[in-house]
């Protein structure tokens, strides 16, 4: 039984993925922030930009570590999360929630390549 | 994501019963190079969660410190530093690291190497081996010292303390002890050299309410023992310990050195002994933190082969009219030249991080690079330390960082970043 949510979808880079109609709410899971550490700075790019699955959409920077955010979906990015520039550390209290990172109007959802909660689970205890 | 830690492999323990580790990410930063007067190169090794099969490194196969038992019992993120599994958070680095400021936090840093040296002309061949004068020491006294080769780079910074004119003891980073047993044993040749990294622990009780903490649990006057000063034969929570004033966070506190077999004995009795005062266990990550923003250098970084202590903005423990030591002619004349690159203090505009390795520009040419760079706790700023171009030194002048692309601004500003206040001196 997964720890992770049901409802989302989740890449092995530890992103996840929220569908409602054809949007998509992205942030990084509960796993990868505990990994991180404090989040201090979470870079993301303009509203209206065009992403493309797997490419680099941003980073996350905690204390000790920077990383990239990969896109789990292919679209055009309609909202952005404006409270993280003054509180990068809502990543950390609520990953899933609060510490969402960007919304996207999905043209190619990729479902085949995302993962289910239980099959993340099985990344993150490999 | 695809994540890089610079200096640290995270390694990540699970369970009680599985010591099973796996690194998810990280990055070395290594300078290379003789020193030539350029910037040194810099290579970065790359590992992430897509090759992490290749590159995995048990914590079974790192080496422990006396205190290894208590990460798991205290929920400890460990990780691999200078080959010791070692914890870099317990509840979070900027939780750890303001405790710290505000209160106590207690860290283990027995992996750092203790040597002793002992004969008659022990204080000689100590006093040749390091840039600061070992001479002025009397016992119970301890000195900071960089300790440099013939080319004026740095072997290692290390603290020297006199036990009696004839012992002292070495203490040295975990990262540098194969390297310094090796070097002090070839260079000290009428004195006795015994490493005792092994049979020792130390533990760094650190924050303005450490005396408090630690006067509960002995009935030795600690708070009279004078910075950089120690007391030996101190009982602390039952058992025999070397009292030490320094530390490595820019606050008041204590090191405490003690059998290793001891250790978990100490180290639970200072925790419950803290409690009162709000004790936090802390990690390498907040002690990077602490000492970065007390501008305190760490090797690899802001001293390397390729670093003078004098680039280090180090010359007061650069004592050139007092003695002779190793590496004197050369680090004379860069004083007498001056020298060809400074280290200065940054404040970024952005809370994106400098690290190690990036490049510093002016008019978008480089002008030198970053040493240390983190989010500052304290000061809610993301600060650098960084090697430039002297004629760049000066405070306030403007700059650019290149961050993964982009050129963040940055401005030169006075260091230490942080100085405690004088009431919790």
């Amino acid at each position: 039984m997964s720890t992770y949510p049901q409802d989302l979808l989740y890449t092995k880079e530890h992103e996840w993925v929220r569908f409602e109609g054809n949007r998509a709410h992205i942030g990084i899971t509960s796993f990868a922030q505990s990994e991180l550490g404090d989040i201090v700075f979470v870079e993301l790019p303009a509203v209206g930009k065009e992403i493309r699955f797997g490419d680099t959409f941003g980073t996350v920077e905690s204390v000790k570590t920077v990383s990239d955010l990969f896109a789990p979906v292919t679209g055009k990015i309609v909202a952005i999360n404006e409270a993280l520039q003054d509180a990068p550390e809502k990543v950390n209290e609520d990953p899933f929630g609060e510490g969402w990172m960007i919304v996207v109007e999905v043209t190619d959802k990729h479902e085949a390549e995302l993962l289910t909660a239980d099959a993340y689970q099985e990344v993150v205890n490999e | 994501m695809d994540a890089t830690l610079e200096s640290v492999t995270s390694v990540t323990t699970h369970g009680e019963n599985d010591t099973r580790a796996r690194i998810i990410t990280s990055r070395f930063v290594e300078l290379s190079g003789k020193w030539t007067g350029e910037m040194p190169k810099i290579r970065y090794l790359f590992f992430d969660v897509r090759n992490k099969k290749e590159k995995v490194r048990l914590v079974s196969e790192l080496l422990r410190t006396p205190l290894f038992a208590m990460y798991e019992k205290y929920g400890a993120k460990v990780v691999d530093f200078a080959g010791f599994a070692m914890p870099v958070q317990f509840a979070g680095i900027i939780k750890e690291h303001l405790a710290v400021r505000t209160q106590v936090g207690l860290f283990d840093v027995s992996h750092m190497g203790e040597i002793l040296v002992e004969g008659d002309h022990a204080c000689e061949e100590v006093d040749f081996l390091v840039t600061n004068d070992v001479t002025r020491l009397h016992p119970g006294q301890i000195l900071y010292s960089p300790m440099c080769y013939e080319h004026g780079g740095t072997v290692d910074d290390v603290l020297v303390y006199c036990l009696a004119k004839e012992r002292y003891i070495i203490v040295v980073n975990a990262s540098n002890h194969d390297k310094d047993l090796a070097w002090i044993t070839k260079h000290v040749n009428k004195s006795k050299v015994t490493d005792q990294t092994d049979q020792v622990a130390l533990l760094a009780l650190q924050g303005p309410k450490s005396i408090a903490v630690l006067s509960k649990v002995t009935n030795e006057d600690i708070a009279a023992i004078p910075y950089y000063q120690f007391k030996e034969n101190i009982t602390v929570c039952g058992v025999k310990t070397i009292v030490s004033r320094t530390g490595y966070t820019g606050e008041d506190g204590y090191e405490l050195y003690v059998d290793a077999q001891d250790a978990i004995t100490l180290f639970e009795g200072l925790l419950e002994a803290g409690k009162e005062e709000g004790i936090i266990l802390a990690g390498l990550g907040a002690r990077d933190t602490l000492r970065l923003e007390a501008r305190l250098p760490l090797y690899g970084h802001e001293l390397t082969e390729d670093l003078s202590p004098l680039e280090a903005g180090l010359a007061m423990f650069v004592k050139l009219d007092q003695h002779d030591f190793m590496g004197k002619t050369v680090l004379a004349a860069q004083k007498e030249q001056g020298v060809k690159k400074a280290l200065v203090g940054l404040e970024l505009a952005s809370r994106s991080i400098a690290r190690a390795g990036m490049n510093v520009l002016v008019d978008g040419q480089v002008i030198g690079f970053v040493s240390s760079g983190t989010f500052s706790p304290t000061l809610e700023k993301s600060i650098a330390l960084a090697f430039v171009d002297p004629a760049y030194r000066t405070v306030g002048q403007q700059l650019h960082i290149e961050v993964r692309g982009n050129q963040v601004p940055a401005t030169v500003v006075k260091t230490p970043f942080y100085r405690r206040k004088k009431e919790n001196q």
